[in-house]
């Protein structure tokens, strides 16, 4: 029997013999953009200072309108929509990256997110950048030296390029690097954006078995990708979200048809 | 069976992903990164010249070339002396200690805008970075004391015990760095104007420190402050001004006995400052800083 949370109108349907590890309750979310639209001339500033007007360039975004749902201990679930529809702002909510405007968000332990423009730091080398990475996840040096050997295996970059900048990496070995860091812990929620979408198709092999791995670790893993397959390969759960609201959840293959027949209208 | 959502996470235990932890725990996350927050300073350091050919001279050379660059203006072109006893030494003290605090301003006010995404894609506290961003600064300044002590006894001064008491103000001058740096960055995070003020701001501040000038020297002279005291101990209660003079009293015997003898000023007092804006600032910075931890991946 499932139970039933009632919660702004919406009602939500619980599984009372599973574990939750995150639940969204109600979750809007309103960021700032800078810089958009908007003349940037100084005659045009001067005058909105003197008409006591708002910067037109600061613009309120509302990216997610109300979601709520709830994954369980083990799950993989996937999070498909178009460009724009909300997909990366909710990963970032769900790893407290970005505060809700109103509602809230409820995990077990501290989320990752794992992002296509997380860049680390792209001035330093492949191999500070995994030192650096490590240490900020919290692993002290000894940990560091252990893992850092397994970290640049799993990459796998081409000869040489662990002691380049990271800005001359192409983003599909930039896009492993991050992914080899972050993976190299144990994460209770880790939230895959798009990273592994510049990889080949050897560097998905290990990371999709990687992320099974992490799932057996008692944790639940996101993900987001525009590519359906590695959603329907990896996920045993999927979200479809239109617009900042919830369209459809559930099995993969259910989701994901209607995905696709909405996508093809 | 009706039950929030909210009291069913809390029923598990699950706790708000975007809620700040308690200030204890906050400060031990913190001290748990301090490997972190050297080896981001370090990378910082080394990655800074990495574009220009001469790379790593040029943490030498920047400082040598700022002090030439005040020499020929203050030293020969203006010749600013006024009676000042070791003038170039002075000078370099001040350019350099004032230089500390104001460049761990203007860094620290970019510190949490400069790595956002860091801080989006990672989960640490934040507070790492201003605090990177000062060892970065610290680092550096230690490197330009090498030019420093080079000039001060380039120009005769002789090795005493007093030089000692240099690291002390060196550390209080630290604290106080750091504390303001966590306030300019939590400021400069959420208004991006601040880093377009800030150079006007440092420039009147340098001008009111008595860093080209020697602040007892000028109250020693001026009618117009000997008529106004209260202007003088406004003055001298300046932290940049504080701890620029400090170091300057414990590197320079002349200039120490010039200002204690001639002048008859105590150095009492500005220990007394010095200790009171360390550990205002860091406190004060630190709870600032913290206050807004949330808040800080938000634009």
């Amino acid at each position: 029997m499932a139970d039933t949370k009632v919660r702004g109108g919406t009602i939500i349907d619980v599984d009372p013999a599973r574990e939750p590890i995150v639940v969204v309750d109600d979750l809007h979310i309103i960021y700032r953009v800078y810089g958009a639209g908007g003349k940037g001339n100084a005659a045009s500033a001067f005058s909105r200072v003197l008409r006591r007007k708002n910067r037109p360039s600061m613009k309120e975004v509302h990216a997610i309108k109300g979601l709520s749902f709830v994954a369980y201990r083990g799950e993989a679930v996937g999070i498909i929509g178009t460009n724009g529809s909300g997909k990366s702002t909710l990963l970032k909510a769900i790893a407290g990256l970005l505060p809700p405007h109103s509602g809230a968000v409820y995990t077990d332990g501290q989320p990752s997110l794992l992002g296509v423009n997380a860049a680390l730091m792209k001035d330093l080398t492949g191999e500070r950048n995994i030192v650096l990475g490590c240490l900020a996840m919290g692993m002290t040096p000894a940990q560091t030296k252990a893992q850092y050997q397994k970290i640049v295996d799993f990459a796998g970059l081409k000869e040489g390029f662990i002691q380049y900048p990271m800005r001359t990496y192409s983003s599909g070995m930039g896009a492993r690097l991050r992914f080899a860091i972050a993976a190299a812990k144990t994460h209770d929620v880790l939230l895959i954006d798009e990273a592994l979408a510049t990889g080949d198709a050897k560097f998905k092999r290990k990371s999709k078995a990687r992320i099974e791995e992490l799932r057996k670790e008692a944790g639940a893993v996101f993900l987001v990708a525009h590519q359906l397959d590695t959603v329907k390969e990896m996920c045993d759960r999927v979200i479809w979200i239109d617009e900042g609201r919830m369209r459809m959840d559930g099995d993969p293959e259910e989701v994901i048809a209607a995905y696709t027949e909405a996508a093809g209208k | 069976m009706n039950e929030t959502l909210a009291a069913y996470a809390a029923r598990y235990g699950l706790r708000q992903s975007a809620a700040r932890p308690p200030l204890r725990k906050y400060i031990q996350s913190v001290w748990a990164r301090r490997n972190f927050i050297w080896a981001f300073a370090s990378a910082k350091n080394i990655s800074m010249y990495t574009d220009s050919r001469l790379g790593q001279v040029w943490q030498l050379l920047t400082p040598i070339l700022n002090v030439s660059v005040y020499y020929l203006i203050f030293g020969v072109l203006l010749n600013t002396k006024r009676g000042v006893p070791d003038f170039i030494p002075f000078l370099v003290t001040g350019v350099f200690m004032f230089g500390f605090t104001q460049r761990s301003i203007t860094s620290g006010s970019k510190s949490v805008g400069d790595n956002l995404s860091l801080i989006r894609a990672l989960h640490f506290p934040r507070a790492t970075l201003p605090l990177a961003i000062a060892t970065v600064e610290f680092q550096q300044l230690l490197l330009s004391l090498i030019v420093l002590l080079g000039i001060v006894f380039a120009f005769g001064e002789p090795i005493s015990v007093q030089m000692l008491m240099f690291v002390p103000v060196l550390l209080l001058q630290l604290m106080f760095n750091v504390g303001i740096s966590m306030v300019m960055a939590r400021l400069g995070a959420f208004n991006r104007d601040v880093s377009q003020l800030l150079p006007f701001i440092m420039r009147t501040w340098l001008y009111l420190s008595g860093v080209i000038f020697s602040l007892p020297d000028l109250l020693h002279r001026s009618h117009a402050l000997k008529t106004h005291p209260w202007i003088g101990e406004i003055l001298k209660a300046n932290p940049a001004y504080v701890y620029v003079e400090l170091s300057r009293h414990q590197l320079l015997g002349e200039y120490r006995h010039f200002v204690q003898h001639k002048l008859t000023e105590s150095t009492t007092q500005l220990w007394i400052y010095a200790g009171a804006w360390s550990a205002v600032a860091l406190v004060g910075g630190f709870l600032f800083f913290f206050s807004a931890e949330e808040r800080y991946g938000r634009g």
